[in-house]
C-alpha cells in the first residue's frame, strides 16, 4: 500500500486520476470508519497542500479551502452571517476533533447528522469540485445526495466550499440538541441566516439537520420569515414548515420527538438571531 | 507531480515498505519506521516507547491518546504518522517538564484527580494549552478544553478542580498526618499522573506476537471452518479453536454455573462470541484478510419474554425455559398487607444493558517460563483468574502465575476472564510471548454488561406513612452465559426493599438466558435497577399520602434493632437515618430554591423547570452468605524495611492507599515507611476479588490484623512495651520505649523465603450465615447506607435535563481517607447519571463510544459529599464498604427530580430527551 503526499493541488488531482485512493486530511472520519482493518486503498494525504488550507474573501464571497479545520473557522475573521457556522464549529466533537477535522470532510462524510451542513445550507454555500484539468461547482443541497452519498465522481475531490457574499449586517445562528455535552451526535439541529432591513427580516435562509437522510432547507418557513419583524421571527415557525423533513426513529430519539424538537430549536434560534440582528450584537 | 513531494513516497511504494518518519517528540528529534497508514498513537506506543499515550477507542471518541501536534490537542489515533513528519509532537512525558505541566501534575495529586489513571495523560495534555493561555481558567473554559477526554472513574469534578487550581499552592505545603481518617493523596498516584503507570497493554515485550480473535457477527449462528491449516500456512500464523484447548473449554466465575466456552463449538450464542483466534507477528496480524469461517444465522431470542416462550430455543440443555436461576426473599405476608394498605403504588420498570465503558479495554500478555505460564493482564481478581484459567490450560494451578497490571477501570467486568485464555493458549502453542488488547468494539461486544431489568412492583402504605406490603418481581436478562447472573438473582431480593423497614415482603427474581452478551457484575449487582422501582414507588406513596418525600423515607428508615427483610437484626451500625437527617436541610433549601426558580420561570414564560429529588440505597458488603476471606501478609527485612503484600486489586478506587493506611496505623508507622508488593499469585496471598464493596471492610481488617501482629512481633523482639513507638529510619527500625530509644537488631534472625526476618500473615472473613428457603438469614456482616439529593433543570420543551447539583450522604462507618471517599462518590454518581439519562447498550447499534454515550465533563454537576460515620463493629475502625453504594441512589434520585420539576413520572431508563419529552406530554395530557 502506498501513501501519497502531494504539496500542490495539481499533484493531488494527478494522483486522484490514478487508481482509487482514500483521501486523508483530518482523519477524523477516515480512521474511525476503518476500525481495526487494514486500509483497503492507498492514502492520498492532502494535508500538506498549503493552498487548500486557506479561508479567504474575494469578489465572489468567501472561499473555505478543503483542508480548513473547524478551529480555522472559529479563528477566522468572518462576518456575522457566519456566526452559525462558527457556533457549529465549536459543537463538532471536541477540541481534538475541531483541531484536526475539516469542514469539507464533514460534507464528504455525508452523515445525516453532519454538524456543518445546516449552517452551510443557511449560508447558501456551493461546493467546488476539482478533478485533473477541470473544476465544477454544485450547490451544497445537490452535493450531499443521501446518507453517506455525495455527488463526487471517481477522480474528483472537493477543493473548496464557496459562500456567496452576504450583507455586512446579516446575522447567522446555530442550535444543536444532543443527549450529552461534547462529543455527541446531534438528535436535531437548526441553523439560520437572516438579513435584517429596517427592523424586519428582508430575507432568511433556514436549515435543519438530523431530521432526515440529509439536512434540508425549509423554504416555506423562509418565505414566512421574509418581511417579519425581527422581534417576532420565532412566532413565524409553524408545523407545516417542517414538511420537507423526514425524520426517523433511532436510538437517539423518535421521529415525532425530532420534529417537535426541531420546531422548538427553530423558534429559539430565530428568536436569538432576531434579537442579535436588532441589537447589532452577535449572539 | 512535484518530485520533492512525491518522489520519496513513490519510492517506498515500489518497495511497499515502511518509511522512516522524522519529527520532534517531546523536544527531541526522533525517527520511526512506520507502515503507510500507521496511526500516530501506534507509532508512539509501539515504535517510540511513548506509552504515556493511551489508546481507549481508536476512533477519537475517548481522547485518551490526546497529544499536542504543533501545540494543538489532537487524538493521536486519528493522525497518520506520516502527517507529523517535520512537526512537533508533545505527550504528557514531555509536557511535565513545562511549568504548566509541572504545576498541573502537582494539582492532580493534591486533588485526587486520578483514580485508575488511564485517562489522566489525555486529560493533562488537553489541559496544558488552556493553562498556557490562562493560568486560572474558569470552570466553563476547563470543560471546553477537556470535553474531548472521557473518564469513567472520577466523575470529573476533581479533574476540574485540579485544572482550575493548577496555579494554587504547590506540594511543599506541610504534609498532613497520614493515619486512618487522613485525607492523603493516593500513594500510587505518581505513576498515574506521570504517565508511567503500566496498564494491560503497556507491559508486553517488543517481540511479543499478537492475537486477533475471530467473533460471531450474529446473535446466534452455526459455523463451520474452512481449511485452517492452509490459512495458517499461507499467512505464517497459528490458529486456535476449541480443538486446541488442552483442558476444558469452559469457564465461569461461579463454578457450579460455569458454562462459557473460550471458543464456541459449532454454535455461537451471542454477537461477538469468540469462535477462533489467530496468533502471529504484529504486522502480519494487522494485514490479515478474511478468516475462513462461514456463519449460518439461526433464530435467536434476544429478550427474556421471547426466551421464556414455549417454543423458544434453549441456550443450555440443563436450564429449561432458559431460566438460569431464581432468587426469593419472603417475610410476613406481602399480599395480605397490600390488601389492607390505605394506598398502593405500582409500576413496571425497565432498564437496558449498561456497558462498563472503562477507558482501558481488556489487555495483557502471557509468556511461558519453564513449564509454567505467566499472565500479565488487567484484572480485578487475580486468584479467580488463576483458578479459572488453569483448568482451561490443562495445568495445575501451581503451573500458572497471574501478575495483574494496573487496571484502567473495572467496575465489575474485569472480574471475569477476557483476554487471559487467548494469550495463555497462544503462548503455550507458540512458545513466544503473546499479547492482546481488545478493540473498543470487541470489548463492548464480548465483555459482560449490567443486566437489563423488567420489574413489576407494588408497594402499600398506611395513612400514617408506614410501608404496608411490598411485592416485587424482576426478570433479569442474563444473556448467553451465567457469569455473575446468579449473584444478581440472589442480591436483588435481599436489597429490593431499600434500607427500610418492610415487615411484609415478597421479592422474586429470575435470571433468564438470551442470545445477548453475558450480563455480569456491574457496580451494584442488580441493586441499582431494583432501587429505581422501589424509590419511584416510594415517591408515589409520599405524594398519595401528602407526606414530604424525605419525611416519608425517614419514617420508614431501617434502624438498629429492627429486622431487615431477611430477618437480620443489626444492633448497631445502621446509618440510613443519619443520612436522611444530614440531607434534610439541603432538601429543604433545594425545594425552596426550585419553587422560587419555577415561579420566576412561569412568570417569564420560560420552559425551564427546576426539580429536587431524593432516593436512598443500601448494599451488603462482601459475598452473600458465603465465605470470602482476605489474607494480608507483611514482613520486615533484615535491614528493617517494612513490606506489605497488598493483594487487594486497586482498580482506581484506592485500595493501595486505604489498605496501607489501615496497616500503617495498626503497625504504628507512617504510610511512607511501608513498601508495597502488589498482587501476584506467586508472592502475595489472596485478598479476594475487588468486588461487592468488600476490600476496605475485609482486606482492611486483614491488614489491620497483619499490622497488629507484626507490631507485636517487633515489640517482642525489641523487648518493648505495648505502647512503644516504632520509628523507621534509613538505618533500620528504632524502637522508642519510654525514655529509651534503641535500634532494633534483626541481623541475628533467620530470613524466610520471601526475605523477611519477621512476617505476619493474617486473614479475616466476615461472619455471615446461610439464608433459608425464604431468604431469611444473615447474608452480610455489614451494610453501607446512602441517600442522594439531586437538583436539576428540565427544559420541558426539549425534554433535556441539566444536572445542577448532587448532595450525597454516605454512611461509610469511618472514612479511612475522605479524599478517596469523595472520589468514589463523585465517580459513582457519574455512572448513575449515565444510567439514568443516556446509556443503553444495543448489540449491533451502540458498540462503540461514539454511539454509546457516557457522561462527559460537561454533564457532571458539583457534588457535595456528606460523610456519615456510624461505625460498624465489624469494620476496621468502624469502616464499611462504599464502592457500589455511591451509584445505587443516583438514578432514582434523578428520576424523582425530573418528576418534581416537570410532572413526568419516568419508569424506564435511560431518560433520554426523547423519553422525557414524551413523558411530559403524557403528563400534560393526563391533566
Amino acid at each position: 500500500m502506498t501513501y501519497l503526499r502531494p504539496t500542490t493541488l495539481d499533484d493531488a488531482l494527478a494522483a486522484l486520476a490514478g487508481p482509487p485512493v482514500t483521501i486523508l486530511a483530518g482523519g477524523t472520519d477516515v480512521f474511525p470508519a476503518l476500525g481495526e482493518r487494514p486500509a483497503p486503498r492507498p492514502y492520498l494525504d492532502i494535508s500538506r497542500v498549503a493552498e487548500l488550507r486557506r479561508i479567504e474573501e474575494n469578489a465572489a464571497g468567501w472561499r473555505i479551502g478543503a483542508t480548513a479545520t473547524w478551529t480555522d473557522i472559529v479563528n477566522a475573521p468572518l462576518p456575522a452571517a457566519f456566526d452559525g457556522l462558527k457556533a457549529a464549529a465549536r459543537e463538532v466533537g471536541s477540541v481534538q476533533i475541531q483541531n484536526a477535522g475539516t469542514v469539507a470532510g464533514n460534507l464528504c462524510n455525508a452523515s445525516p447528522a453532519a454538524d456543518g451542513v445546516p449552517a452551510l445550507l443557511a449560508l447558501g454555500a456551493d461546493v467546488e469540485i476539482a478533478r485533473s484539468g477541470a473544476r465544477r461547482t454544485v450547490p451544497l443541497a445537490e452535493f450531499v445526495t443521501g446518507p453517506r452519498r455525495t455527488a463526487l465522481s471517481p477522480g474528483e475531490m472537493v477543493s473548496a466550499i464557496l459562500v456567496p457574499p452576504h450583507p455586512q449586517h446579516a446575522v447567522g445562528g446555530f442550535a444543536k440538541l444532543g443527549a450529552r455535552r461534547y462529543l455527541v451526535i446531534s438528535i436535531a439541529m437548526a441553523s439560520a441566516v437572516v438579513v435584517p432591513e429596517a427592523g424586519r427580516a428582508a430575507s432568511a435562509r433556514v436549515a435543519v439537520g438530523s431530521c432526515g437522510p440529509v439536512a434540508s432547507r425549509l423554504p416555506a418557513l423562509e418565505d414566512a420569515l421574509a418581511g417579519a419583524p425581527l422581534e417576532r421571527l420565532a412566532e413565524r415557525v409553524a408545523p407545516e414548515h417542517l414538511a420537507p423533513l423526514s425524520a426517523i426513529d433511532d436510538v437517539r430519539g423518535t421521529a415525532l420527538y425530532r420534529l417537535d424538537a426541531a420546531a422548538t430549536l427553530l423558534a429559539r434560534l430565530l428568536g436569538e438571531v432576531g434579537r442579535a440582528a436588532l441589537s447589532g450584537d452577535r449572539p | 507531480m512535484s518530485d520533492a513531494a512525491l518522489a520519496p513516497d513513490a519510492a517506498e511504494a515500489a518497495a511497499d515498505a515502511t518509511a522512516a518518519i522524522g519529527f520532534v517528540l517531546n523536544g527531541r528529534p526522533v525517527s520511526a519506521a512506520v507502515s503507510p497508514g500507521m496511526r500516530l498513537s501506534e507509532a508512539l506506543r509501539q515504535h517510540l516507547a511513548t506509552r504515556d499515550v493511551k489508546v481507549g477507542c481508536n476512533a477519537g471518541d475517548c481522547g485518551a491518546c490526546t497529544v499536542l501536534l504543533d501545540g494543538a490537542a489532537v487524538c493521536a489515533c486519528l493522525v497518520a504518522t506520516r502527517q507529523v513528519e517535520g512537526k512537533r509532537v508533545d505527550t504528557l512525558a514531555g509536557l511535565l517538564d513545562t511549568p504548566e505541566g509541572h504545576r498541573l501534575a502537582d494539582a492532580f495529586a493534591r486533588h485526587g484527580a486520578a483514580q485508575c489513571g488511564i485517562c489522566t495523560p489525555g486529560m493533562m495534555v488537553a489541559a496544558v494549552p488552556l493553562l498556557a493561555a490562562d493560568p486560572a481558567p474558569s470552570e466553563a473554559a476547563v470543560k471546553d478544553a477537556l470535553g474531548g477526554v472521557l473518564c469513567r472513574c472520577t466523575g470529573y469534578r476533581k479533574i476540574i478542580a485540579a485544572v482550575m487550581d493548577a496555579a494554587g499552592p504547590a506540594a511543599d505545603a506541610p504534609a498532613e498526618a497520614d493515619g486512618v481518617g487522613a485525607r492523603i493523596p493516593r500513594i500510587d498516584g505518581h505513576a498515574k499522573i506521570h504517565g508511567t503507570e503500566r496498564f494491560g497493554d503497556d507491559v508486553a515485550p517488543a517481540d511479543a506476537l499478537v492475537v486477533r480473535v475471530v467473533r460471531s457477527p450474529h446473535p446466534r449462528a452455526a459455523f463451520t471452518f474452512g481449511d485452517l491449516d492452509d490459512y495458517a500456512a499461507r499467512h505464517g500464523v497459528t490458529v486456535l479453536t476449541a480443538a486446541d484447548i488442552p483442558g476444558v473449554n469452559r469457564f465461569g466465575v461461579i463454578p457450579p454455573f460455569a458454562d462459557q466456552p473460550v471458543f464456541a463449538e459449532r454454535e455461537a450464542r451471542f454477537r461477538g462470541e469468540a469462535v477462533a483466534a489467530v496468533v502471529g507477528e504484529a504486522d502480519t496480524i494487522a494485514a490479515l484478510d478474511a478468516f475462513p469461517v462461514s456463519f449460518t444465522p439461526l433464530p435467536a431470542v434476544t429478550d427474556p419474554a421471547a426466551a421464556q416462550a414455549e417454543d423458544a430455543p434453549r441456550l443450555h440443555e440443563s436450564r429449561p425455559g432458559n431460566v438460569m436461576c431464581r432468587g426469593l426473599v419472603r417475610r410476613g405476608d406481602a399480599d395480605a398487607a397490600l390488601a389492607r394498605a390505605d394506598v398502593v403504588a405500582e409500576g413496571r420498570f425497565r432498564s437496558p444493558f449498561v456497558e462498563h465503558a472503562y477507558i482501558e479495554p481488556e489487555a495483557g500478555y502471557a509468556v511461558c517460563v519453564g513449564d509454567r505460564v505467566e499472565v500479565y493482564a488487567s484484572t480485578q481478581a487475580p486468584v479467580m483468574d488463576l483458578e479459572g484459567l488453569a483448568p482451561i490450560l490443562g495445568l495445575p494451578v501451581e503451573k500458572v502465575r497471574i501478575v495483574p497490571t494496573a487496571v484502567g477501570g473495572g467496575f465489575g467486568s474485569k472480574l471475569d476472564l477476557s483476554v487471559q485464555p487467548y494469550i495463555a493458549l497462544g503462548a503455550m502453542k507458540t512458545g513466544r510471548p503473546v499479547r492482546l488488547a481488545y478493540s473498543r468494539t470487541e470489548s463492548m461486544q464480548s465483555s459482560t454488561k449490567r443486566h437489563p431489568s423488567d420489574i413489576v412492583a407494588r408497594i402499600g402504605a398506611t395513612r400514617d406513612g408506614r410501608i404496608c406490603g411490598f411485592h416485587f418481581e424482576g426478570d433479569f436478562d442474563t444473556g448467553a452465559y451465567a457469569s455473575w447472573g446468579p449473584t444478581v438473582a440472589n442480591r436483588v431480593p435481599v436489597h429490593a426493599s431499600g434500607p427500610y423497614r418492610v415487615d411484609d415482603y415478597l421479592a422474586k427474581s429470575a435470571g433468564i438466558h438470551t442470545h445477548n452478551p453475558p450480563s455480569g457484575a456491574f457496580r451494584g449487582f442488580g441493586v441499582p435497577q431494583s432501587a429505581i422501582a422501589q424509590e419511584v414507588l416510594f415517591e408515589d406513596l409520599a405524594e398519595a399520602l401528602g407526606i414530604d418525600p424525605l419525611e416519608f423515607r425517614r419514617r420508614n428508615a431501617l434502624e438498629n434493632g429492627v429486622p431487615t427483610v431477611c430477618g437480620q437484626i443489626f444492633e448497631q451500625g445502621v446509618g440510613i437515618g443519619a443520612c436522611f437527617d444530614a440531607l434534610a436541610p439541603h432538601f429543604a433549601r433545594a425545594r425552596a430554591e426550585a419553587e422560587a426558580f419555577n415561579a420566576a420561570a412561569r412568570a417569564a414564560g420560560s420552559p425551564l423547570r427546576r426539580g429536587a429529588g431524593l432516593a436512598a440505597g443500601w448494599y451488603g458488603c462482601g459475598n452473600t452468605s458465603m465465605a470470602n476471606p482476605s489474607t494480608i501478609r507483611s514482613g520486615v527485612t533484615p535491614e528493617g524495611r517494612i513490606v506489605l503484600h497488598q493483594g487487594a486489586m486497586d482498580i482506581g478506587q484506592g485500595a493501595n492507599t486505604v489498605i496501607t493506611q489501615i496497616f500503617a496505623a495498626a503497625l504504628g508507622v507512617p504510610v511512607a515507611a511501608v513498601a508495597l508488593v502488589g498482587p501476584d499469585t506467586d508472592v502475595t496471598p489472596d485478598a479476594g476479588k475487588t468486588s461487592a464493596s468488600r476490600q476496605t471492610l475485609i482486606s482492611g481488617n486483614a491488614a489491620r490484623l497483619s499490622g497488629a501482629a507484626l507490631r507485636a512481633m517487633i515489640l517482642r523482639q525489641a523487648n518493648a512495651g505495648d505502647d512503644a513507638r516504632i520509628e523507621p529510619t534509613a538505618a533500620g527500625l528504632v524502637i522508642h520505649d519510654g525514655a529509651a530509644s534503641r535500634p532494633l537488631d534483626l541481623a541475628a534472625l533467620p530470613v524466610d523465603r520471601l526475605g523477611y526476618t519477621l512476617s505476619a500473615e493474617e486473614s479475616w472473613d466476615p461472619p455471615t450465615a446461610p439464608m433459608d428457603e425464604n431468604g431469611q438469614g444473615v447474608p452480610y456482616a455489614v451494610f453501607g447506607y446512602a441517600a442522594h439529593l439531586c437538583e436539576l433543570t428540565v427544559d420541558t420543551a426539549l425534554g433535556t435535563v441539566r444536572l445542577e447539583k448532587f448532595t450525597a450522604a454516605h454512611d461509610v462507618g469511618k472514612a479511612i481517607n475522605p479524599l478517596l471517599v469523595e472520589g468514589q462518590v463523585e465517580g459513582g454518581i457519574a455512572q448513575g447519571a449515565g444510567m439514568a439519562l443516556m446509556e443503553a447498550y444495543i448489540p449491533g447499534q451502540t458498540e462503540d463510544l461514539h454511539n454509546y454515550l457516557i457522561p462527559t465533563i460537561g454533564d457532571m454537576p458539583p457534588v457535595e459529599t456528606l460523610i456519615i460515620e456510624e461505625p460498624d463493629a465489624h469494620g476496621p475502625h468502624g469502616a464499611k464498604g462504599l464502592g457500589e453504594h455511591c451509584l445505587i441512589p443516583t438514578a432514582p434520585a434523578i428520576l424523582n427530580a425530573i418528576r418534581h420539576a416537570s410532572g413526568a413520572r419516568l419508569t424506564t431508563v435511560p431518560a433520554t430527551p426523547s423519553a422525557v419529552r414524551a413523558a411530559i406530554r403524557a403528563a400534560e395530557e393526563a391533566q
